[in-house]
């Protein structure tokens, strides 16, 4: 397709065309600028950022990965990925939507690596084989390592997309045949973000792009790297079957008259209490249900190594946070019981525990002002 | 004079493949199918939990998500002996169908279509014109002159942008390009709407599943328990989503995707002649109507055609270790007893032995080994799979409606039988076969229902869940017709543990290199079956005949590594 050279048009530019007024425009940096917490001088800033800025350029590689991340990507219900492709950002090179193939793909690539040094956003889904120079995964004739070094070296950030990008997923798993490595193990000097999940959920991915372009800025990451804003939740402290948990009401056995109710999956092996993620927050393609919902215990797929945190289906012994009743049995037995004493004990434990739960929050509210702040 | 290209990496499939070809006098003279990447999965596989196979192979692929947990589940119930109830058994059929039209329309459209339709022509439609051929195809209301004057001018600006994102590089304006204006228009506005429809019809794995990609199953049925007066399981509400996604997935094959695929395909009528290859096509079958363990049952039914003769449907026996066979003579690994003897994949073994070019390299040496899938033959025999051979399984085996829809089809676009034998027959079956599988999950809903309503809510047979009930050695396989065609998993279980796994997939079947007698497979065949290739610098046509099979390449390479590396890496289980 031949496209005028050079023309980049910019977000002030395309509000223009979408028949918005300069002041609006204004108004609308200044709103941001409250939003992210800056001085008023801020507001220039913003607005002088989006004056100069076309869509951001988006590169997104594929290593050694199944691809149910970019189909998770396109599942997306808000924005939909139609709009996200044509108006909101560029995607210039996937193996798996571009029309290109062989050197006409490799070219876009590259000119897109050449125009926008240091402006576009790399994404990577897939790991990294690392084992016998790299030779068990290779595109067009170069290793994945060659390539994303590459690709790396002039993006503004990367964002590893799914846990292959962030951990290795399943190809990682004991006795990881191929040397599978999570992208942050193998580019420095680079800001990463890790969206992990096997996929994440579409409009988390979605989400994560969407902050991106809309505030100018990466999301704000927790210690190990994801975004706060779908990461800092266990599925546990966010399941709808929690309050089954508290009570010691468990499936013993798929499909048995508890699973019926719609009972706790804790002893069915589900692994919600060590997993941090949205499921029980956004939920699943525009949520509809997620996994605990339709009756299977949480795999705990957004997790680091979670192929080899042992059996699907084997109770968890014990979780941090797990508190005073240490474990689902005596929680059952309690519960069972049914006596007056055995239930006030258990709202007791409860209640303490969420108060901990309730304290360690207003501590990471604390920590997160004090980083903002700085 | 010949000339050799490289087409690294064909992209809109899933996985990376590497294609390198001879063109001569303007026709592909040698072509070679090469897969580049390989992560092991059955060494991973081995010393766990079989109940958790499911999980790890799901991620095999999340294009062709579900069908390996499918066929996972299956070799395990297969190998304990486990019967699971009619009601897991006709939701594992619901989400089945799902996954086809789900896949079926994002190949047609996302992943095929830019091989046909040209997008710069799209901007020079007439509206008006294009308003007019839309509503005499087709029912679908989302045609209107204003509706395609907006995404012209929605284009135009993306155009004038000079981002030109996905599209930018393509083969625009190339002689192969044979669509109208019009056409081509009606074909980026669908291209559009199937993209906002299928997050759609995938609600329906989320809903018994949990998610999309990658939803859960279990080994006894399925873990989606039915409660009609609980509030959190599958109930009335539960169940209405999922008829109301039926219906809606059902009208968007009808109205869209098929009208689309016959208004298209009289402009190519020449790819009917170009593109068959082997001749030789295979279907395990799939669809139980009466139990899995009844194949006579099954919607799609199981057998082989050999050389294009639909007069003979040959049975298939995957149990059988002459019948079902892998190959290693042009595949990075090595076998203990010589790389020229086949194993059966419950014998299989796979010690890989990369001696490919270090990279970055230009090109392969294709006079050895050079490529991560092995070579699978059925009783000696390369044989193509997909919707194409279970296509004309079923109208060799003479069932009325597979003989109905392709023989209207067929009278519809004025070819012979034959035609299907193509590239084009093969983009034409995968659209007919929709169009039946939508039919089907309504009829697979019904029973469903009609069931609960007869008062059996059982979702899962447990009584086997317990691995102390297990016999101390069992082995099984589950088979399956994946979107991309046959699909079978075999399992050794010792000791409660997995002690072999093996998967031979579809795009192992058809993108395999060269056996040990120099035959070739599905991809390279087809591609010397008359592909022209009118500029080697775009080779559109290339693209045309492998896109065809929908290939899936994360599927079709995985194996075990006997050296077992890497041992101390991550702690043991």
């Amino acid at each position: 397709m031949a496209a005028p050279e050079n023309k980049r048009p910019t977000y002030y530019e395309e509000l223009r065309q979408r028949g918005y007024s300069r002041r609006d425009f204004m108004k609308f940096c200044t709103m941001m600028a409250a939003y992210l917490g800056l001085e008023a001088t801020g507001t220039a800033q913003i607005a002088n950022t989006l004056l100069k800025t076309p869509r951001i350029p988006v590169i997104w590689l594929h290593f050694q990965e199944c691809t149910c991340c970019s189909e998770s990507f396109i599942r997306s219900s808000h924005p939909i990925v139609a709009d996200i492709l044509l108006d909101k950002l560029s995607l210039d090179y996937t193996e798996t939507l571009m029309a290109a193939s062989g050197h006409a793909a490799e070219a876009a690539k590259e000119k897109t690596m050449k125009d926008y040094y240091g402006e576009y956003v790399l994404c990577v889904e897939g790991s990294v084989p690392v084992d016998n120079d790299g030779v068990y995964c290779c595109i067009g004739g170069k290793s994945a390592i060659q390539v994303l070094e590459e690709a790396a070296a002039g993006a503004k950030a990367i964002i590893a997309w799914g846990s292959c990008a962030c951990n290795g997923c399943v190809q990682a798993a004991y006795p990881n045949p191929t040397g599978a490595t999570p992208i942050h193990k193998l580019v420095k000097g680079k800001p990463i973000i890790k969206v992990p999940g096997c996929p994440p959920i579409g409009e988390v991915m979605a989400g994560v792009l969407v902050h991106i372009i809309t505030f100018g800025r990466l999301p704000e990451l927790d210690k190990v790297g994801r975004p706060k804003a779908f990461y800092s939740k266990r599925v546990h402290d966010s399941c709808y079957r929690r309050p089954y948990y508290d009570a010691g009401l468990f499936v013993e056995s798929f499909d048995d008259e508890n699973a019926k109710k719609g009972y706790c999956l804790y002893k069915v092996g589900c692994k919600g209490p060590m997993t941090y993620n949205s499921c029980g927050i956004i939920k699943w393609n525009d949520g509809v249900s997620y996994p605990i919902q339709s009756g299977h215990g949480c795999i705990g797929c957004s997790e680091a190594n979670f192929w080899d945190n042992g059996p699907l289906y084997r109770q968890m012994a014990s979780f941090p946070g797990f508190g005073i009743e240490s474990n689902a049995d005596k929680v059952g037995m309690v519960a069972a019981g049914v006596t007056a004493a055995g239930i006030a004990v258990h709202a007791i434990a409860t209640n303490v525990r969420k108060k901990k739960l309730v304290d360690d929050l207003v501590a990471e509210g604390k920590e997160s002002e004090k980083e903002l702040k700085s | 004079m010949s000339q050799r290209i490289v087409i690294d990496p064909i992209t809109r499939i899933e996985g990376h493949l590497r294609v390198e070809a001879e063109i001569k006098d303007g026709k592909v003279a040698q072509a070679y199918s090469s897969g580049t990447m390989v992560r092991l999965l059955e060494e991973i596989l081995k010393g766990r939990d079989p109940r958790d196979a499911w999980a790890f192979v799901g991620r095999v692929c999340g294009v062709c998500t579900s069908v390996h947990s499918l066929a996972s589940v299956r070799s395990v119930e297969d190998a304990l002996d486990i019967v699971i109830p009619p009601n897991a058994e006709l939701v594992r059929n619901i989400m089945f169908c799902t996954q086809y039209m789900h896949d079926h329309v994002v190949h047609f459209y996302h992943l095929h279509a830019l091989d046909w339709v040209d997008i710069v022509s799209a901007l020079s439609a007439d509206p008006k014109k294009t308003s007019e051929i839309a509503q005499s195809i087709s029912n679908y209301p989302k045609s209107s002159p204003g509706y395609f004057s907006d995404l012209i001018a929605r284009l135009k600006k993306f155009v004038d942008s000079g981002q030109l994102g996905i599209f930018a590089n393509g083969y625009w304006g190339h002689p192969a390009y044979k669509l109208p204006p019009e056409i081509n228009l009606i074909g980026v506005a669908h291209y559009l709407e199937a993209l906002e429809w299928q997050k759609e019809v995938v609600k329906i794995h989320t809903i018994f599943g949990g998610k999309n990609p990658h939803p859960n199953y279990l080994v006894g049925g399925m873990a989606c328990s039915i409660g009609l007066d609980e509030s959190s399981v599958i109930n009335a509400e539960r169940l209405a989503y999922v008829s109301d996604l039926l219906h809606q997935a059902k009208t968007f094959i009808e109205q869209v995707y098929i009208p689309d695929l016959l208004a298209i395909a009289p402009y190519y009528l020449d790819w009917a002649s170009i593109g068959g290859g082997l001749g030789n096509y295979l279907s395990y079958g799939d669809l139980p109507t009466n139990g899995y363990r009844d194949p006579l049952s099954y919607k799609f039914p199981a057998g082989a055609i050999l050389n294009k003769d639909i007069s003979k449907v040959y049975e298939v026996d995957l149990r059988n270790d002459a019948e079902v066979q892998e190959f290693v003579t042009h595949s990075w690994y090595d076998y203990a007893e010589g790389n020229e003897k086949g194993l059966h994949p419950w014998k299989g073994e796979s010690k890989i032995n990369y001696t490919g070019p270090k990279p970055p390299y230009e090109y392969l040496d294709v006079e050895q080994k050079y490529s991560y899938l092995k070579t699978p033959r059925w009783k000696g025999h390369a044989m193509e799979v997909g919707p194409l051979s279970r296509m004309l399984v079923g109208y060799a085996k003479g069932i009325p409606e597979y003989k109905d829809i392709v023989d209207k089809t067929l009278a519809k676009l004025g070819a012979p039988i034959t035609a299907l034998f193509s590239t084009l027959g093969r983009t034409a079956a995968r659209g007919l076969e929709s169009v039946l599988v939508a039919q089907w999950a309504l009829e697979f809903y019904d029973q469903l229902i009609a069931n609960i309503r007869n008062g059996d809510s059982r979702m899962a047979n447990t009584e086997k869940f317990n691995p102390d009930r297990w016999e101390k050695q069992a082995q099984g396989v589950g088979h399956s017709e994946a979107p991309r065609g046959a699909l079978a998993h075999w399992i050794v279980i010792e000791d409660k543990k997995i002690k072999n796994y093996q998967l031979v997939v579809p795009t192992t079947w058809n993108a395999s290199p060269r056996d040990f007698e120099g035959k070739m497979s599905a991809y390279e065949s087809s591609l010397m079956d008359n592909t022209p290739v009118a500029n080697p610098d775009q080779p559109v046509e290339i693209l045309r005949t492998i896109h065809s099979f929908d290939p899936c390449l994360a599927c079709s390479v995985h194996l075990y590594d006997e050296e077992g590396k890497h041992l101390s890496r991550v702690k043991v289980l």
